[in-house]
Order: C-alpha cells, then sequence, then structure tokens
C-alpha cells in the first residue's frame, strides 16, 4: 500500500526568501512537515511566521528557495485541481452566480453540462446554499460566501483542502456554525485539510494535529496531537488545558523576540 | 445531515403592508423634480422671447412648430420640412457605424496593451500623447486625408469613440484581482482559458463603462464632423440653418441629437443592467 507509507504532503526542508525593495527576507526556514491522507492539520502562528507561505507553497502560488514540497512524493510545480484552496477574501467570482461558482472547476476541465450541473447542485446542498443557488457573491453574506468556496474546492475532487484564516473575517457565531460544519464534512468524505490560522481555540476545537511556527525568521517549533474526542467541547477542562498549553508556546515566542 | 444552514433565510424577509402614498409617492417624486427645472427653464426661454420680432431666438411654439415641420411637413412646406429623417438616418449610421468600428479596433487593441507588457511597452506612450489631441483638431487633417465629406464625419465619431473604449479596456483587463487568477488555476483554469474565462468578465464593467463614453462622444462629434461639406445629418442641417438664419431649425436639430443621444444611452444602459446584473455598482 502506497498510501500507507508515502504522505500525502511532505516539506522537506522547505525555506522561501523573498526580495522586497532589494532587501531579501527570510519567510521560512528549514520546514519539516508530513501530512497523512486524512489529516486535519492546523498552522498556527504569530504573523510573519511563514504559516500562509508555507500554505501557499503546498498550494503551488509559490516555489521553494531550498526544499522540496511533494504530493504523493512527487514535486509541486504549481497550482492544480488536486489542492483546493479556500482563501479569506473568498476569492469567489463575482460574475458567476452560486451554482456556476461552484461548477468552475468541473467546467474547467470538461464536464458535460448534465455532470456539472449534477455536481453543483450536490454541493449547493452539502453546504445548504439550496436557496441561494442563482444568486450573485455580492448578495450574499461573509458567511455564505465561505460556504461557496468551500463547495467550489469539494467540487473539484480535491483530495487536500489548504484554508488560509478562511473564518478570520467572519463574526463569531458564524465562525463557529462553519466550524461545526467543516469538521462534519472533513469526517465525512475523508479529505485532507491543511488548516492556517491565528486562533488558538479555533486550531483545538479543528485539528487532529496543531503545528506551531514562530517568526523571524518563520519555522515550525512544535507538533502537538490534539486526542480529545470529536465533537469536542471547547469548554472542557482538557480542551482548556490544551489552550493553556498552546497559549504559553505562543506567548514564549514574544517574549524571546521582544527580549 | 447538519447543514444548518439557518443564516441563509437571511435576506427573505416578506414586504411589509404599505398605504397607498407610500406606494405611489416614491415613484412620483423623481419625475416631479426631474420635470421642475426644465419647465421652468422653458418657461423663461418663453417669456424672454414671446412677441419680440427682432429676437433671433424664436419662442419654444415656433421651435415646437418647425420641429414638427421638419418631421411630418405641412406647416412651412419649404426646403427644410419633411426631411428630418433622412437627416436623422444620415447622423444615425455615422455614430452607430463609427461607433462599431472604433469596438472593432479598440477592444482587441486595448486587451493587447492590457495583457502583454510589450504591446503596452511600444503603444502606450504614442497613445498617452495622441489622447488629449481634441478630436475636433483632426478635422482639417481629416479633410485633407478622408476628403470633404461624409468619410471625415465618420472618421472624427471613430476618433471620439475610440479612445474611452482602449482607455477603459485597458484599464478593465488590467485591473483583474490577482486573487482570481490564483482562484481559477486552482481550480484547473489556466493557460489562455484564463483570458476568457476570468479576465475578460471581470473587464466587462470597465469595458461597459468605455462604450457608455465612446457611444456618448460619438454624438457630440457628429455635429463637429457634419458641419463641412457634408449635404445631410443633423449637424449639416444645423450649421446650414445658422447661415440662413433659421435659428428654430438650429434649435429642433439640438433638441432631436439630444434626444436620441439620451435614447442610445439608456438602450446601452438597459444592455448593461442585464450583462451586468452580478455587479454591484451596475446591477
Amino acid at each position: 500500500m502506497a498510501e500507507a507509507t508515502v504522505p500525502i504532503l511532505e516539506m522537506k526542508n522547505v525555506g522561501k526568501i523573498y526580495s522586497q525593495n532589494g532587501r531579501a527576507i527570510e519567510a521560512l526556514r528549514g520546514a519539516n512537515l508530513k501530512v497523512k491522507k486524512g489529516e486535519f492539520i492546523c498552522l498556527i502562528g504569530a504573523s510573519g511566521c511563514g504559516k500562509s507561505t508555507l500554505l501557499r507553497m503546498a498550494a503551488g502560488f509559490e516555489a521553494a528557495t531550498h526544499g522540496d514540497n511533494l504530493m504523493w512524493g512527487m514535486p509541486i510545480t504549481g497550482p492544480g485541481p488536486s489542492r483546493g484552496m479556500v482563501f479569506q477574501d473568498y476569492g469567489l467570482f463575482p460574475w458567476l452566480s452560486v451554482r456556476d461558482n461552484i461548477g468552475f472547476g468541473p467546467k474547467s476541465r470538461g464536464r458535460t453540462t448534465a455532470e456539472i450541473r449534477e455536481t453543483s447542485d450536490h454541493f449547493i446542498e452539502l453546504v445548504g446554499l439550496q436557496n441561494f443557488a442563482d444568486v450573485y457573491p455580492h448578495q450574499l453574506s461573509g458567511g455564505m460566501k465561505q460556504r461557496v468556496a468551500i463547495a467550489r474546492v469539494l467540487a473539484n475532487d480535491a483530495e487536500v483542502v489548504l484554508m488560509d484564516e478562511p473564518f478570520g473575517a467572519l463574526d463569531a457565531m458564524t465562525r463557529e456554525r462553519l466550524q461545526d460544519e467543516l469538521v462534519e464534512i472533513w469526517s465525512r468524505t475523508g479529505l485532507t485539510v491543511l488548516f492556517v490560522t491565528h486562533a488558538i481555540e479555533e486550531a483545538i476545537f479543528l485539528a487532529d494535529r496543531v503545528v506551531v511556527m514562530s517568526p523571524g525568521p518563520g519555522r515550525i517549533d512544535n507538533e502537538y496531537i490534539i486526542d480529545l474526542p470529536r465533537a469536542r467541547d471547547t469548554t472542557s477542562n482538557e480542551f482548556n488545558e490544551w489552550r493553556r498549553l498552546l497559549s504559553s508556546q505562543l506567548h514564549s515566542h514574544h517574549v524571546r523576540k521582544a527580549g | 445531515m447538519t447543514t444548518l444552514a439557518s443564516d441563509t433565510e437571511e435576506g427573505a424577509a416578506p414586504a411589509r403592508e404599505m398605504s397607498r402614498p407610500a406606494i405611489w409617492w416614491p415613484r412620483l417624486r423623481p419625475v416631479l423634480l426631474a420635470v421642475t427645472f426644465p419647465l421652468a427653464m422653458l418657461a423663461f426661454w418663453h417669456f424672454a422671447t414671446v412677441g419680440r420680432p427682432g429676437s433671433l431666438i424664436p419662442p419654444p411654439y415656433e421651435v415646437w412648430q418647425e420641429l414638427q415641420d421638419l418631421a411630418f411637413g405641412g406647416i412651412n412646406d419649404d426646403a427644410y420640412s419633411k426631411t428630418l429623417h433622412i437627416h436623422l438616418l444620415a447622423s444615425i449610421s455615422r455614430v452607430y457605424g463609427g461607433f462599431a468600428l472604433a469596438l472593432v479596433v479598440a477592444l482587441p487593441l486595448g486587451m493587447l496593451i492590457g495583457r502583454i507588457p510589450i504591446v503596452r511597452q511600444m503603444l502606450d506612450p504614442t497613445i498617452q500623447i495622441l489622447r488629449p489631441v481634441p478630436v475636433t483638431a483632426w478635422l482639417p487633417l481629416a479633410m485633407i486625408i478622408f476628403g470633404l465629406g461624409p468619410r471625415s464625419a465618420f472618421f472624427l465619431v471613430f476618433l471620439g469613440a475610440f479612445y474611452p473604449i482602449l482607455v477603459n479596456t485597458i484599464f478593465g483587463v488590467r485591473s483583474v484581482e490577482p486573487r482570481l487568477f490564483e482562484a481559477a488555476s486552482m481550480l484547473g483554469c489556466t493557460g489562455p482559458a484564463q483570458f476568457f474565462r476570468v479576465v475578460l468578465p471581470a473587464a466587462l464593467p470597465s469595458i461597459f463603462t468605455g462604450m457608455r463614453l465612446g457611444l456618448g462622444f460619438a454624438w457630440v462629434v457628429i455635429v463637429v464632423g457634419e458641419m463641412t461639406g457634408v449635404q445631410t445629418g443633423l449637424g449639416a442641417i444645423i450649421m446650414e440653418a445658422r447661415q440662413l438664419s433659421r435659428t428654430e431649425i438650429v434649435i429642433s436639430g439640438m433638441i432631436v441629437i439630444g434626444a436620441f443621444g439620451f435614447l442610445s444611452d439608456q438602450l446601452v444602459m438597459l444592455i448593461g443592467r442585464r450583462l451586468l446584473a452580478w455587479s454591484p455598482s451596475h446591477g
């Protein structure tokens, strides 16, 4: 079984250096990460820790300066439908209805009109937007837009869903509801999720494994396997212990950086 | 299945019952406000000109009669009676012909300049220098190149519509949100397909604004274009009537141009609202 041994995503000693106005900025140094199929991983850290850079390299939007980014052991050379991205600012096509946004991927891959229709209807239902199928994005609330963005990636048969602080711009109520739905969808579909966040509670609630990163230069510090049973109770003692642990982890970097 | 879609009910609140004045007043108000100013102007025009035989500006009623005579004849029975359709048709065909030609040239050119850096580097400086030259300043040169007559008018209309369409097309295809390219490519839409499925639709509102401005300019320029060496057209009769001191014909021509320019703009807006229903600023 190749799938059992080869990780779906693997970062080997990955580094990234940007040049900005002639100055070199090291966004990420020596990052190693293996993601197993079906895993839910949260990348957490202060801004500038390289978590978004790591995600964008997994998506293929950016190339690594050092090291290798692999999917199923093959180098990632550019963006592709196997790795779907959910952006914080949604990135929906404003000229397409909800249905056509969700059908964008299947259409790009040359599916027939009937197939596209069937696929998009299925995923519209999955995210509960049946009454809004023919509405344009500007008529939707933030939470609904993010549902469309998630459905759009799922409709394209993405194996890995990359999420860049997807719920960061939403109000607390909507955020919690979407977290529940995401876990629901993930547990039902066997997707692999790589989720960037700066909210500790969100990471503990969602992840199988939390990867803690720190800035200056961006790097991976530690990994924690969250063994809490699902569905997780954010008010339980165990949850709070995790919260304390990760909080002190993240906080120690601030102290170190300041001193 | 826990789709938990309760927040998807927002915005579906039933319309509240409204009293009768509350229904017709919001509709009547803008009409009343829009009509007040022109009616006041008309009254001023009337009282300033009526009963003054020496006035070079005729009162509104005479203009109205002339307009009817131009359109249907039967009042003055002179050389201008019942000729409006000839002039109108000539002007409309030049306006839309020049506009269509401007579209055919400016749209592809704007897309090339906007999306291909080498084309932009080659052509953009030239265009930036030529653009401030008023279209009317081209008239003498146009008459030399295209000869006296309708072809010069056609050229001026083309030029008048060309720049707004070009500039807005360039702006539209250049200012596509980078995020949308990322979204398209991670969904499997890459290369030339991105142009048709991302760049073009994203640029459509700008292109549309350019078309609207271009058509407006075409109506402005047509009169200048028809003022020299052209026998037919609204610009031609305005010029001719001026030489004959038939000011009522001049004003009638102005009214017809205003009305048809307005109608043509409304038509474009109607198409735009259909096409751009997705855009918050157009739909």
